[in-house]
């Protein structure tokens, strides 16, 4: 008979798709839960135990193996085609998460073990069982093979997660469907019934396939180069947290708020030099905004810190490096240090109405004021409230955006915290990903600009070289000739300049 | 008269509403909620005409008896206390002081019943400007003597918004959509207001400015208050029905009028008299979460002790020397004697409450006539949903074009809390309804709360379930009307003069429902007192 080689092809593919499903949860688990040997070697681990299960359970099928072999084929089609999907619309709700891996991880490889077996009852009786073990099990493993080096070659960078999940449903169910030609004489009744489920499954992957823009993650996905491992519609905002080759990054409402790439020299440039300027051992620190922990961890490099309070609107903001470990790697766990006290709070709000004891050193890394209750944040007002909060020696520092793509945005808080009494010194760095990026020193008191790090504080960035250059803008940044609107609660001048310098680059 | 909920919003919003509103005809959820404020029986009490019999030990005197504890009544104590004048009291029929300028209590912020601003002052307007030192609300004096508000109190960017066919535009007038025409014809309206905002009669005097007091008599500019505003745009060519929207909201805001009600005199005002010169923003505002009740707040800090609330005075009686007043407290008599009354009640009042007024009136009390209004405030437990992102975000003022209120105002907005609870206060003018004071009168909380609720699900759909609770405030007599032919027709200046031992300190006076002139007024009756002393 014909039907053995062809039904070799058919294990082939149910072997690719197998491996394919097995890899696509072990890829998603380790973006989502960190640490991916461990991940990669549960979900391995836990996909065989599944096929042995479903070896033994073929045991327990005695009647109509072509019509069950055909059903189970189909199964892993729609199991393992919408495991993808399904994976990345349970991200939002992390405690589900895992159980929904491995369920999904679980049920594919029972059904894919229980396949197997049936196939080699089925060609039995064409075979010798010497043939027929060396030559199923050899189509397997090179099934296995050309998976495992297509997955990351093609796949993966081609299709996205989804895709590839979804594309891989189809083809499973394709077989399925072939197999019910293949198997015709052996299917006991129904066969036109398998057809049409196989047609069914198929039309149904194939909307999700064109469709899965909007499937996963409501259309994100073409907004993000990257995968999108984490996303999450909090009170406040939409976080986003993406994995690509260079690493991760985290997005609000759509904007970048750092590369993991890169993101240490946002982070050393904002939090070192206002160390270096406060003069006295600083013990007390105030953090606002700064929900990623980023800052955190550059802050618990100072072991004269006793009290560091942080205030960042959104719990599920601050929570973010625990919903997605890999993120709280980056930040060195720096929530889980006892000097840190996390309030979810708007800090416009926290500062009116929250007494508290003055902090030494500000650290204020708020995201670009693109709104009014983010512009808020920014205003003379602001800046005087805080006054309860410091000393006239505290150290501040404020991160304020790009000097080269929004000028008069940069330089108006600069002017808008001279107008509110402090001393101001401005300065820059290059952080790729943002492109050439601005902060400001600030205090009450007149300060020199700071010329190196403290002592025995390890750094990847800053050194004693360049810092003092930080503070020498280049022309096309420099603070411009025309004078700059102070911002104001009443006026709003900085969202204004904002949406008009940064609309220049929308396209 | 039970009425129908199709039949309730044709009365007020137009059958357009009604119709959209009916068409889903489940029952739709209602916050609970209730009346707040008096109801207008008890003053109706004064129109019977009764006479009252105090009993000889219920009666004790006074130097001066204030009768209302609004602005005007609250503002001429102020000053009394100042000139040290003690022996004062203010009778006031509601339960609590501050007339229209009242405020609630409550979370996350208070908020206002009624009026909600005021225009930073000029520096011409000293004892307003020494109020505000005061009350902290001034930075000290610019190099020129400028007056500067505090940051926190100037009322914060984004001030106002309109929704407009499903979206939300960014400002007051609606830029989105209008024409060539549209743009020329509202730079050439401004052109006419910096006209007016410039002008300077003999005596140097502005056409408009605050108090009206001190506005130029010239008959060219008192020649705008022969006609309404209305006819005043048609005859400059002003046709763009945009702009007329925008005079028409400006004289609903400010009067409670419609465009065609308005004196054209009354209508400019409201454009000119807040710019110091032409080509100068307006002035700008002065806001807290309870409105204009932090001035309430801050006159009963200095002068509550002498309010009596829930004090009705049935009868105001000027003597050889002095005035005896009647007042029914809790269903007794009680008898004040005092060497003088200032009566800062609404004027058309005085005819009911002080004897002899009818018979030989020293002016028409039925020139003043008042609107009817009616204010709601939403206590939501979330912000409304966001519909498109490109709409322009919640903003102080919070206005709806097509609809016949005039929006809300977010109590949170000045205190910069831009997430949770808030509390929107929703105002109605019932300037197009037919008898809409009895109408206002025989619609229960329900009613009314299904025309705010109605209203402003049009632009937030998920209004009725963020609503935690709405109560009403119904204003039978809630603003002067200044229509044609009754600023410059020489009542006020009449009513001005003191009655006897009465004198007259309202709003009223000056012609227009504002902070400005009832502070004024409360002030000349006080100071008029002060000085007829020292004569003495």
């Amino acid at each position: 008979m014909k039907r053995a080689p062809l039904l070799f092809l058919n294990v082939f593919i149910i072997a690719i798709c197998g491996l394919i499903y097995e890899l696509l949860a072990g890829t998603l688990s380790s973006y989502v839960l960190g640490d991916s040997v461990t991940q990669f070697s549960i979900i391995i681990g836990t996909y065989l135990f599944a096929m042995g299960v479903g070896s033994y359970l073929s045991r327990f099928v005695d009647k109509n193996i072509a019509n069950r072999f055909v059903e189970v084929e189909l199964a892993v089609a729609v199991v393992g085609g919408f495991s993808a999907p399904l994976l990345f619309l349970t991200f939002a709700n992390l405690s589900y998460f895992a159980i929904v891996l491995y369920g999904i991880v679980f049920i594919i490889g029972m059904l894919v073990g229980l396949e197997i077996p049936l196939l080699m009852r089925i060609l039995k009786d064409e075979l010798d069982f010497k043939d027929l073990v060396s030559r199923v099990l050899a189509f397997d493993y090179i099934g296995a093979l050309v998976a495992s080096l297509l997955f990351p070659i093609f796949f993966v960078p081609r299709l996205g997660l989804n895709r590839t999940s979804l594309l891989f449903g189809m083809l499973n169910a394709a077989v399925a469907i072939w197999g019910t030609w293949l198997l015709e004489p052996l299917l006991k009744k129904h066969i036109t019934l398998l057809r049409v489920k196989g047609a069914v499954i198929i039309i149904l992957l194939a909307i999700a396939f064109i469709k899965s823009d909007k499937l996963t993650t409501l259309a994100e996905d073409s907004l993000y180069v990257d995968n999108i491992i984490y996303s999450k519609s909090s009170h406040y905002q939409r976080i986003i947290v993406t994995k690509g080759k260079t690493g991760y990054a985290l997005f609000l409402n759509g904007n970048l708020q750092f590369s993991s790439f890169d993101e240490y020299r946002y982070h050393e440039a904002l939090v070192h030099p206002v160390f270096s300027t406060f003069r006295g051992e600083p013990k007390r620190v105030l953090v606002l905004g700064g929900g990623d922990g980023l800052a955190l961890r550059e802050i618990e490099k100072y072991p004269s810190v006793e009290y560091i309070q942080l205030v960042d609107l959104d719990p599920d903001m601050t929570n973010v490096s625990n919903a997605v470990p890999a993120l709280g790697e980056l930040n060195h766990h720096s929530f889980h240090d006892p000097r840190v006290h996390v309030t979810n709070a708007d800090a416009f709000v926290w500062l009116d109405t929250v007494e508290s004891d003055p902090f030494d050193i500000v650290v204020i890394d708020f995201p670009d004021p693109n709104n009014f209750a983010l512009g808020k944040l920014y205003t003379t007002r602001f800046y005087n409230l805080l006054k309860k909060k410091i000393r006239p020696d505290s150290a501040i520092v404020v991160q304020t955006t790009s000097p080269l793509m929004a000028r008069m945005s940069f330089w108006c808080i600069a002017a808008t915290l001279e107008a509110a009494g402090y001393d101001v010194k401005p300065y820059y760095t290059t952080v790729p990903s943002f492109g050439v990026w601005g902060y400001a020193l600030a205090s009450l008191s007149p300060f020199d600009a700071p010329s190196k790090v403290r002592d025995g504080i390890d750094t990847k960035f800053i050194n004693a070289e360049m810092m003092p250059s930080m503070f020498e803008f280049p022309k096309d940044t420099s603070r411009p000739d025309e004078p700059v609107e102070v911002n104001r609660l009443d006026n709003q001048a900085l969202v204004r300049y904002y949406e008009s310098e940064w609309r220049r680059f929308e396209q | 008269m039970p009425l129908s909920r199709r039949e309730l919003l044709t009365l007020f919003l137009g059958a357009p509403f009604a119709f959209a509103a009916c068409r889903d005809t489940s029952a739709k959820r209602l916050p609970e909620g209730e009346i707040v404020g008096q109801s207008a029986n008890i003053g109706h009490i004064l129109r019977e005409g009764r006479t009252f019999e105090v009993p000889p030990t219920n009666w004790e005197t006074k130097r001066v008896v204030i009768v209302g504890a609004g602005i005007a009544g609250l503002s001429a104590a102020w000053r009394l206390k100042g000139k040290g004048f003690d022996d004062v009291a203010i009778i006031e029929l509601e339960k609590e002081p501050g007339g229209t300028s009242r405020s609630g209590v409550g979370k996350p912020v208070n908020y206002p019943w009624g009026a909600h601003y005021l225009p930073v002052p000029f520096a011409e307007n000293a004892d307003l400007v020494t109020l505000l030192d005061e009350m902290s609300l001034l930075e000290p004096r610019g190099p020129n003597g400028e007056i500067h508000a505090k940051e926190e109190f100037l009322c914060r960017e984004p001030e106002e918004r309109v929704f407009y066919k499903g979206r939300w535009y960014e400002g007051l007038y609606l830029n989105a959509g209008a024409s060539q025409e549209d743009k020329r014809q509202f730079d050439a309206f401004y052109a006419e207001v910096n006209k007016w905002i410039n002008f300077r009669d003999g005596k140097g005097r502005r056409a408009f400015v605050l108090p009206v007091e001190h506005c130029s008599d010239d008959a060219d500019a008192t020649a705008l208050d022969k006609l309404t505003f209305a006819d005043w745009l048609t005859q400059n060519g002003f046709d763009s029905e945009r702009l007329r929207w925008y005079c028409d909201y400006a004289c609903r805001d400010d009067y409670g009028l419609k465009l065609e009600e308005t004196s054209a005199w009354a209508g400019l005002f409201y454009f000119c008299s807040r710019v110091k010169k032409s080509g100068d923003e307006s002035q700008p505002f002065i806001t807290v979460p309870e409105g204009n009740g932090q001035f309430v707040n801050h006159f009963v800090s200095k002068v509550g002790d002498k309010v009596r609330k829930n004090w009705m005075a049935v009868s105001i009686e000027p003597k050889e020397s002095g005035v005896e007043i009647t007042c029914l407290v809790d269903g007794t008599l009680r008898g004040i004697k005092a060497e003088k009354v200032i009566f800062a009640g609404p004027m058309f009042t005085a005819a009911y409450a002080i004897r002899g007024f009818r018979e030989n009136p020293p002016f028409d009390a039925s020139e003043f006539q008042h609107n009817a209004w009616f204010v709601a405030n939403l206590h939501l437990n979330e912000r409304p949903k966001v519909r498109f992102t490109s709409d322009f975000p919640l903003a102080w003022d919070n206005v709806l074009y097509e609809s016949p209120s005039l929006g809300y105002v977010t109590a949170t907005h000045q205190k910069g809390m831009d997430y949770g609870p808030t509390t929107l206060t929703y105002y109605y003018p019932m300037c197009a309804e037919q008898n809409a004071r009895t109408t206002l009168f025989d619609y229960d909380r329900d009613q009314i709360a299904e025309v705010c609720l109605s209203d402003m699900e049009r632009a937030h759909k998920d209004i009725r379930e963020l609503a935690t609770r709405l109560d009403v405030m119904r204003w039978g007599h809630a603003m002067i009307s200044p229509r044609p032919n009754f600023i410059w027709s020489g009542v006020r200046q009449k009513a001005m003069q003191p009655y006897r031992n009465i004198h007259f300190a309202h709003t009223d006076l000056g012609g227009v429902a504002l902070f400005e002139e009832a502070f004024y007024h409360g002030l000349r009756a006080a100071d008029a007192i002060v000085q007829n002393n020292a004569r003495s």
